[in-house]
Formats: structure tokens, C-alpha cells, sequence
């Protein structure tokens, strides 16, 4: 029969074993959350769809007609926002949910045992699901651009990978965070707003000066967005390899950071929350 | 080490109560960045001000006890002594401060019904999400999926949103989800206190079967002494975070009962103003002998004297004596105008007003006197409630000379005549 033992400060060994357990708690607060999303709605999943498109659309307009911003190279301006678009969405929306998704549970985690860990994933994984989506809709507006990607696509997972990763890492910060510091709430927002500036979404990463280029890339979206370019259109879109592996280091370090802050103040969640 | 499931050993939990003008209990990122870099330059500072501001409350300090497999073990105690956290400690929801836990079996709490369910979602939907938050597998909650809805005795409205259930309806539910876990150890608080009567029966029904039927362990916590007798083997009553006392639950319950009873025989009213209306400022309860005591024996008669301030001009009112039964049940009502059917003259200053309850009248048990001056049907002037009571204990009289358990509020010693009516002669048979 196993033992557990339960003491003040001792690392649970068993977490992880729990966290494996738990494993379909992961694809049922995912599936809640998608769930609610639509319900008594006229539309329903279609705003899955809908949402993405407008934004891109919005995009679009917004960057190549108003702020009169060109895509260096011969495609056309809405593919390079896209896929600028489509991991930025990803990370921004998981980050926001993430952030908020422990005080939402409150109710659960003052109640019921469970590896907390679970929640701010779940979110991350609600907002991969409207990526995908998303994913779909980028294929179709390629076919209408008649672009058809090359050999590189084959590095998409990768880079769907690293994204999930800092999205995994930055969230589980930012959710421990809140936790303990309200402020980050209303912090968030702005933060959100902010990257969305400096990372190479509405412009391509050309465009940033040589003396600037190494602060740039500390942000790990900014791998990840170029990445996505590189490896849906064909490569056409400039890739800066020290970016690529500047971004790999700090979407570990914020991965494994994340994990380990996130850890240690789980333990306090259910007294401060 | 014996057959104990659970093994608790010095567990104590300590929460820090701040004490200045603390906005709420949160923590606010520039306040702790304030503090930290004031720290830093004063080492006296830091200590200053972390007694200052922090107060350290032990909600539960030495709590020890073992529980076997296969046992109940019912927790009792006051609002406010300790027993959620504790088994919140038990359920690895918070980490103890101080002492360990040993459990060697799977556990599952329900420290809440419903915890989990969403509005939205339709009644299939959160006995899904509700069976997987408390730990079940897909295949289990499917598995058991039909006998859930039975125990609920929703069918109908498996398809509408929770939000529309009625609020019984909705606790069928809860409770029906997680009564179908199956962990080796089964941790239950308060959640039975809902519900109608027909529900509270059935959980009551289901509870008994999990202990022994299933040969699970049980630990269960309640305000329900009639509950915790039916279902616990043993009990644990926490008082002010400590265990007061632990064993069977016959003992335990008697013991908590005696003590949560307000039985001082005598108060007094604590006062630095009194208000310029006639007022009660002492009551005291005597036995026979005229001596102090909470415990009074039914052969002895019950004195209760009140004494009484008025600083108004002399007025006429009424004090009124209710008795009442430690349930709440009224015994009797008394007041001053009873004898002469008027109202009592309260001369200016103190006046001492004594009531004598005869001797073999009460039945044993606790009871609790309300205490008032008033005019009738008008308003209350004074009230002294929840402060005075007394234990009648039975002592050798009429009731118990034949060691027969006489039910009733009272137990008189009447008058009772025995005459022949009518002679049966043998010629008439």
C-alpha cells in the first residue's frame, strides 16, 4: 500500500505522478471552458472562426493601408500579417487566460486536491484549440492566394512547439503572480498591448535596426513569429538564426523558471486566494 | 505501528493575522517592494515591523490521533475550532505549518457539493467534469454514469443547464456524483446540512452503506449529534484547535454536549453605565439548600432570584421568566403578575425578586432561562437571554424508583385516587 506523507515543506515526489493521473482533468477544464464559450449563442462555433477573421481583416487594413507598412518580398501583404498574427494570438490569448485562471477556480482550489498545475495549462490548451482554427482558416486564405508552402513547412511543429512552451512558461508565471499580487491583473492588459507593438506582427523583423536586433530578440514571441513566417511561406521571409536561438534559450529559461516558481507557490494558493 | 489508515501526529496550522489598515488581505506589489527595500537598510526595522503588523493565530496546534481502516470517525466542536482545517490539511488542499500526515489510502473530499459544476453546462455535461475534478477516470464516470442519475432521480432534466435546476435538484446531483467515488478514504463535511428530508435520509442511507458495506474509511464532520451517533464508531471533538477529547462516540458527544450548554447558575451584569430604565443587574439559581449550583437535583426546588435596578420614578411593569429546554422547546412562562393578576410595582433602586420551582417537576436535562421586563403586549425594557441555565439531574425520586424512562418535558409528582366504581358480584358473572 503507498504511503504519502503529508509535512510542511516537503516536495511532493508525487506530483508528478499526480499530475499524470490527473491527466484527463487537463482535456475537461479545456472542454469546459470551450463549452461555455458557445453556449446560448445563435452563432456557436462559428465565432471560432468568425473572430480570426476579422482581426485579420482588421489587421490588414489597419497595417498596409493606414500605416503604410510592406511586406519586403514578393507576397502578399495579409500572408505575412497572418502568419505574424497566428502564433501572436496564441501566445496573448493563453496569457491572459492563463493569468486569470487560478482566482476564476478559486471555489475549486479551496475545495478540492488536484495538481494546481492543471488550470493555467488548461488554458493554454483552450487557446490552441482556437489556434488551430485559426491554422485552418491561414491554409484557406493561402489556397485563395494560390501560395502554396514548400519543404519548410516541415518546421512548423517545431515552432508550434516553442510557442506552446513560452506560452506554458510565461503563463504559469504570470499566474503565480496574480495569485499573490493583485496588481498583475490590471497589468496584464497593458502588457499584452505592449507586445503586441514590439513583436514583429504588423511588420517584419527586417525592419528593426542592426543595434536594436539583439534586445529585440530577447522577446521569445519574436523566434516564434519569425519562425512561423519562415517555415509557412516558403522561406521568403528573412530568418535571423541568432534570433531563432536566442528565443530557444529563453522560452527554456521562462519553461523551467515558470515550473519551478509556479511550485513552490502552489503550496500557499488555497490560504491566499 | 497498527492498522491506522490515517496517522496524525502534532499537526498544527498557523495563519498570520495582519493588523494594520490592510486593504483587504491582499498583498499589493508596491506595498511588499516598500517593505523590502525599508528592510534592507534597518534589521531592527524588519523585526519591528513584522510584529507589528503580524499576529500569529494556530488554528490547530497537537492535533494527534490514529484511525483504523474500516472506521467512522465522526468530528464535532464549535464553529470556528478547527475542524474544516484540519480536513482541508487532510485533503493536501493546504500544507500543515507544523507535524505530518501519513495516509496510506487514496483519498476524496467532499468539502463542498457542487464544487466544480458550471451554470451553463447541462446536467450531463457537469456530472463529467464534476465526476473528473473529484478524481474519477472517463471510463469510471461512464461506467457509473446510470446509477448516478438514479441516485439523483433527474432524468428528466439531464439535458437543461444546472442553472435552471432547482436548488434541491441541484444537490441531488452533487451529492449523487460524488457519492459514487470510491476512494479508500472518504472525507465529508458538513455537506448533509442541505437538502430536504427525503434527500438527507438518503445520503444518511448511502453513508451507512459506504462504511459498512463497503468497508471504506470514513471521516465525517458535522453539527448533527443525532447523524454522528448513528454513523461514527468513534469521534474527535476539536475545541479552539486542539483535540479536547477523542473516543467512542457515546462519551465524546455527552461531553460536548455538557460543556457547549451555557450552565452558569449565576450572572451578573458587567456594567460601567447603566441605562436609567429599570433593568436586571443579577440572576442567580439556587437548589433546595440555597447553595450555588448548576447541577440541581429533581427533589430539590429550583430558586431563581433576579435582582432588579430602577432608577426612574416607581413604575409598574412585569418580569417575565421563560424556561426553555437546551432543543429550544419552552417549558414554562412565569411572571410577577401572576399571583394578584397586576402589574408589579418597581420601586426606585434594587429590589430582589424570587421564583421557586417546586421540587419533582422538571425532567432531567439542561435548560436555559430568558429573563425580561415589560409591559404586556407592549414593548420589551430589558432582556437577559442565553446567559443563565441550569442541569436538572434525576436523583432517587417517584420517576426513576422503578428505573423506567419516563418521557416529557415534565415529570410531576400528581395526585393520583384509586376508588372501587362498581363491585362485581359473583352471581352477575
Amino acid at each position: 500500500m503507498s504511503e504519502l506523507i503529508i509535512e510542511a515543506g516537503r516536495t511532493e515526489k508525487n506530483y508528478w505522478r499526480d499530475l499524470w493521473r490527473y491527466r484527463e482533468l487537463f482535456y475537461f477544464l479545456a472542454w469546459r471552458d470551450i463549452l461555455v464559450r458557445y453556449k446560448q449563442t445563435v452563432m456557436g462555433v462559428a465565432w471560432a472562426v468568425i473572430r480570426p477573421f476579422l482581426i485579420m481583416v482588421i489587421f490588414t487594413i489597419l497595417f498596409s493601408r493606414v500605416a503604410k507598412l510592406h511586406a519586403p518580398a514578393s507576397m502578399p501583404y495579409a500572408l505575412l500579417v497572418m502568419a505574424g498574427m497566428l502564433p501572436w494570438q496564441f501566445i496573448s490569448a493563453s496569457l491572459s487566460a492563463s493569468s486569470e485562471s487560478v482566482i476564476q477556480s478559486s471555489n475549486l482550489v479551496s475545495k478540492i486536491y488536484f495538481p494546481r498545475m492543471i488550470v493555467p495549462a488548461s488554458s493554454v490548451i483552450t487557446s490552441f484549440v482556437d489556434f488551430l482554427i485559426t491554422l485552418a482558416l491561414m491554409a484557406g486564405m493561402m489556397a485563395w492566394y494560390r501560395f502554396a508552402p514548400d519543404w519548410h513547412l516541415l518546421a512548423l511543429p517545431l515552432f508550434v512547439a516553442l510557442a506552446f512552451a513560452a506560452s506554458i512558461g510565461l503563463g504559469l508565471w504570470l499566474c503565480a503572480l496574480t495569485v499573490e499580487y493583485r496588481d498583475f491583473r490590471y497589468v496584464i492588459p497593458f502588457v499584452v498591448q505592449f507586445g503586441l507593438y514590439i513583436s514583429p506582427v504588423g511588420f517584419s523583423s527586417d525592419v528593426v535596426p542592426a543595434k536594436w536586433r539583439l534586445l529585440f530578440s530577447l522577446n521569445p514571441v519574436v523566434g516564434v513569429i519569425d519562425g512561423f513566417r519562415w517555415s509557412l511561406l516558403r522561406g521568403q521571409a528573412h530568418f535571423w538564426w541568432p534570433d531563432l536561438t536566442n528565443s530557444l534559450i529563453m522560452t527554456a529559461v521562462l519553461f523551467s523558471s515558470g515550473i519551478w516558481y509556479f511550485r513552490k507557490m502552489e503550496r500557499g494558493f488555497a490560504d491566499v486566494i | 505501528m497498527s492498522d491506522a489508515i490515517i496517522s496524525v501526529e502534532n499537526l498544527g496550522k498557523k495563519y498570520a493575522i495582519r493588523h494594520q489598515a490592510q486593504r483587504g488581505g491582499y498583498k499589493t506589489l508596491r506595498e511588499t517592494l516598500v517593505r523590502k527595500t525599508a528592510s534592507l537598510f534597518s534589521r531592527q526595522d524588519r523585526q519591528a515591523a513584522q510584529a507589528r503588523t503580524r499576529e500569529d493565530f494556530w488554528a490547530l496546534k497537537d492535533v494527534s490521533f490514529d484511525l483504523e481502516r474500516g472506521k467512522v470517525l465522526g468530528i464535532i466542536g464549535r464553529n470556528g475550532a478547527g475542524k474544516s482545517t484540519l480536513l482541508k490539511i487532510l485533503s493536501r488542499i493546504t500544507e500543515p505549518s507544523e507535524g505530518r500526515v501519513t495516509l496510506r489510502g487514496r483519498v476524496a473530499s467532499l468539502l463542498e457539493v457542487g464544487t466544480g459544476f458550471h451554470q451553463e453546462l447541462t446536467g450531463r455535461e457537469n456530472i463529467l467534469l464534476n465526476g473528473s475534478i473529484l478524481g474519477m477516470s472517463r471510463l469510471e464516470i461512464r461506467r457509473k454514469f446510470d446509477e448516478i442519475i438514479a441516485f439523483a432521480g433527474v432524468e428528466k432534466f439531464l439535458d437543461t443547464p444546472v442553472k435552471r435546476y432547482s436548488s434541491g435538484m441541484y444537490v441531488r446531483l452533487a451529492f449523487a456524483v460524488a457519492a459514487h467515488l470510491e476512494p479508500e478514504i472518504l472525507i465529508v463535511d458538513e455537506v448533509l446540512a442541505v437538502g430536504d428530508v427525503q434527500f438527507q435520509a438518503k445520503c444518511m442511507g448511502k453513508m451507512q452503506e459506504v462504511a459498512s458495506r463497503e468497508g471504506r474509511t470514513v471521516l465525517f464532520v458535522s453539527h448533527n449529534l443525532p447523524a454522528i451517533l448513528r454513523l461514527c464508531q468513534s469521534c474527535c471533538w476539536i475545541a479552539r484547535g486542539h483535540v479536547e477529547q477523542f473516543g467512542p462516540t457515546q462519551d465524546v458527544v455527552s461531553s460536548y454536549l455538557q460543556s457547549s450548554h451555557a450552565n452558569l447558575s449565576d450572572w451578573t451584569r458587567a456594567g460601567h453605565s447603566p441605562p436609567s430604565i429599570p433593568h436586571i443587574t443579577q440572576i442567580r439559581v439556587r437548589n433546595g439548600a440555597a447553595s450555588r449550583a448548576s447541577t440541581i437535583t429533581a427533589t430539590d426546588p429550583i430558586t431563581m432570584e433576579v435582582e432588579v435596578l430602577n432608577s426612574e420614578s416607581s413604575t409598574q411593569y412585569q418580569l417575565a421568566i421563560r424556561i426553555s429546554t437546551s432543543d429550544g422547546i419552552p417549558v414554562l412562562t412565569t411572571t410577577s403578575s401572576d399571583q394578584h393578576c397586576k402589574l408589579t410595582v418597581f420601586p426606585l433602586g434594587a429590589s430582589t425578586f424570587t421564583i421557586t420551582i417546586p421540587a419533582n417537576f422538571l425532567s432531567s436535562g439542561s435548560y436555559d432561562i430568558i429573563c425580561a421586563i415589560l409591559i404586556p403586549g407592549g414593548p420589551l425594557i430589558d432582556v437577559v437571554a442565553d446567559k443563565v441555565g441550569f442541569h436538572v439531574h434525576q436523583g432517587l425520586n417517584h420517576a426513576t424508583f422503578f428505573q423506567d424512562q419516563r418521557l416529557g418535558i415534565v415529570t410531576p409528582k400528581l395526585e393520583w385516587r384509586h376508588e372501587v366504581s362498581a363491585q362485581i358480584s359473583w352471581s352477575d358473572r
